[in-house]
């Protein structure tokens, strides 16, 4: 699904990355971690063409990132769903019409804001925050709202960058147990975090392996965790 | 985002959903549409302008060139002996349509505007005019000249040109002018438009994050913005034309006595021509936001 190939990225000052292969395949979780300032989170644009590589090859659903056309990019953002630590939404409109958001732009708003989104809201338990507009939701419900933006398209990829930088433990556990369902239902997971509890809990419920970014490179880690 | 049917259909059909995507904007807004409206009220009256003098351009070219005037300055006794030999040549000569002297009656209408219409002309040694009509050949003016000073000492031919000339190129000039006004007016338009939609694209900064990260083609972004802009620049364009119109409607008629001046309106079919200025304020300002959202969208990822 997403393929990296001896990828370098470079910002002005010198190489965050170096040398990266990762191979994301369908169904897998991986966990992303690493010291502050490693570069999870440029992985992780690196991985939805918000970033390209300044060498190597990165290959997203078989198409070469350099290759893609800004539409081309658009067109994988709508197979990949992503949650950002500091998740931004239309401040204008309500919970459910920015989870709706990504079908709105695609032009499918009238099938699917039905049942499934419905079912949806109240998988992440939104349900009663439906008309509440984005600031007034606090952290946990904002992850999750999130959430389930990032998943009303049925991608096949998703991408977390520190979900749960900002909640506490009990509802950490909550929006980890929405991915690991997530994956049981094949899709496949990558999150970035630097919470190893977190790590812990949840090989208890998924295989899932771990890549630290140490040292500009990606390692996997092993079972020390 | 090229300028396609498609993209013209949803600017005007639109697309509620889409439309929501930007937050609503109030007073930047409604200044857009007042700037709009006043760009179009001006633009009414450079195209009057320019139409005027392009008529006026029109019928002192046509009417004067075609014709030319002999005045029969001499004592009252040989003045009808002099006309009848002027008209005789004149007769005789290449390019002459037709000649004729105008009567009494004709002069003093001529004259009223300046003496009043009590004036009894035959008491005074008013000279005799002579209106000559050119075919289409034209008249040799040298010719006829040396011709009259030999035969008809009190001749003097005016062909219109010393005057007609400057005048042309005046009214020229003032067409030139008025459609120069109507470009500085589109490319102001161009001007504000592009500051408004920057200024909605920065604030706006946020939202075009969001829709690009949940999948939204630059297309649909660009949209959003350039359907507002289009559509306020539209309608404010529409409400100046018609208050533009409307003044125009209470200009003073044109009248032979009023001369030119009150003939600053539209005539005819020209009336049409305002309606094409909210059509052109609309283009302006589709070509503007789309240029606008096109760099802002490049700069994002």
């Amino acid at each position: 699904m997403i393929e990296l190939e001896n990828v370098a990225y470079s910002y002005g000052g010198g190489e965050l990355l170096s040398d990266i292969s990762l191979k994301l395949a369908p169904g897998s979780f991986h966990f992303l971690t690493g010291p502050s300032g490693a570069g999870k989170t440029t992985l992780m644009k690196l991985c939805y063409g918000a970033l390209l590589p300044t060498a190597g090859h990165i290959r997203l659903f078989g198409a070469d990132v350099r290759g893609l056309d800004r539409d081309g990019i658009t067109e994988i953002r709508r197979r990949v769903g992503v949650v950002h630590q500091d998740v931004q939404f239309l401040d204008h409109l309500n919970v459910t019409d920015n989870i709706a958001l990504p079908l709105t732009v695609s032009g499918r708003h009238a099938e699917a804001a039905g049942s499934d989104l419905n079912e949806l809201m109240s998988w992440v338990g939104l349900t009663n925050r439906a008309d509440a507009l984005p600031p007034e939701l606090s952290g946990g419900e904002r992850q999750r709202a999130a959430l389930a933006r990032a998943v009303i398209m049925s991608p096949d990829v998703i991408l977390a960058d520190e979900p749960t930088g900002n909640i506490d433990w009990e509802m950490s556990q909550r929006l980890l147990r929405l991915l690991i369902e997530l994956n049981k239902m094949g899709k496949t997971v990558l999150i970035a975090t630097h919470d190893l509890s977190l790590i812990r809990a949840t090989k208890a419920h998924v295989q899932a392996r771990v890549l630290r970014i140490a040292n500009r490179r990606i390692q996997l880690a092993g079972a020390d965790l | 985002m090229i300028l396609d049917i498609a993209s013209l259909r949803a600017v005007f059909l639109g697309d509620r959903q889409a439309d929501r995507v930007v937050p609503p904007s109030g007073f930047t807004a409604q200044l857009t549409v007042f700037a709009a409206a006043v760009m179009a009220f001006l633009a009414v009256f450079a195209m009057a302008l320019s139409l005027a003098a392009g008529r006026l351009a029109d019928r002192w070219g046509e009417e004067l060139a075609r014709s030319a005037t002999i005045r029969i300055v001499a004592p009252l006794d040989q003045r009808a002996v002099q006309t009848e030999a002027a008209l005789r040549i004149l007769e005789t000569t290449r390019g002459v349509a037709s000649a004729r002297a105008l009567s009494d009656e004709e002069q003093q209408e001529l004259l009223a505007p300046w003496f009043g219409s009590e004036l009894a002309l035959d008491t005074l040694p008013v000279p005799r005019l002579i209106e000559v009509i050119e075919n289409s050949d034209g008249v040799d003016a040298a010719g006829l000249r040396l011709r009259l000073a030999a035969e008809v000492p009190g001749a003097v031919l005016d062909d219109h040109s010393r005057w007609r000339a400057p005048l042309i190129q005046a009214a020229t000039r003032l067409r030139i002018l008025g459609w120069a006004s109507i470009l500085l007016i589109a490319a102001a338009v161009a001007a504000m438009i592009t500051l408004a939609a920057n200024a909605a694209l920065a604030a706006n900064a946020q939202v075009i994050r969001v829709l690009r990260l949940v999948g939204a083609t630059d297309g649909y972004i660009g949209q959003a913005f350039i359907r507002r802009f289009t559509l306020r620049a539209f309608s404010g364009a529409a409400v100046g034309t018609a208050l533009g119109l409307i003044a125009m409607l209470f200009l003073p008629d044109a009248s032979d006595a009023g001369g030119f001046l009150t003939g600053l309106g539209f005539q005819g079919w020209h009336w049409l021509w305002p309606l094409l200025i909210p059509l052109l304020a609309g283009a302006v300002a589709f070509a503007a936001t789309g240029a606008a959202a096109r760099r802002t969208l490049r700069e994002l990822s």
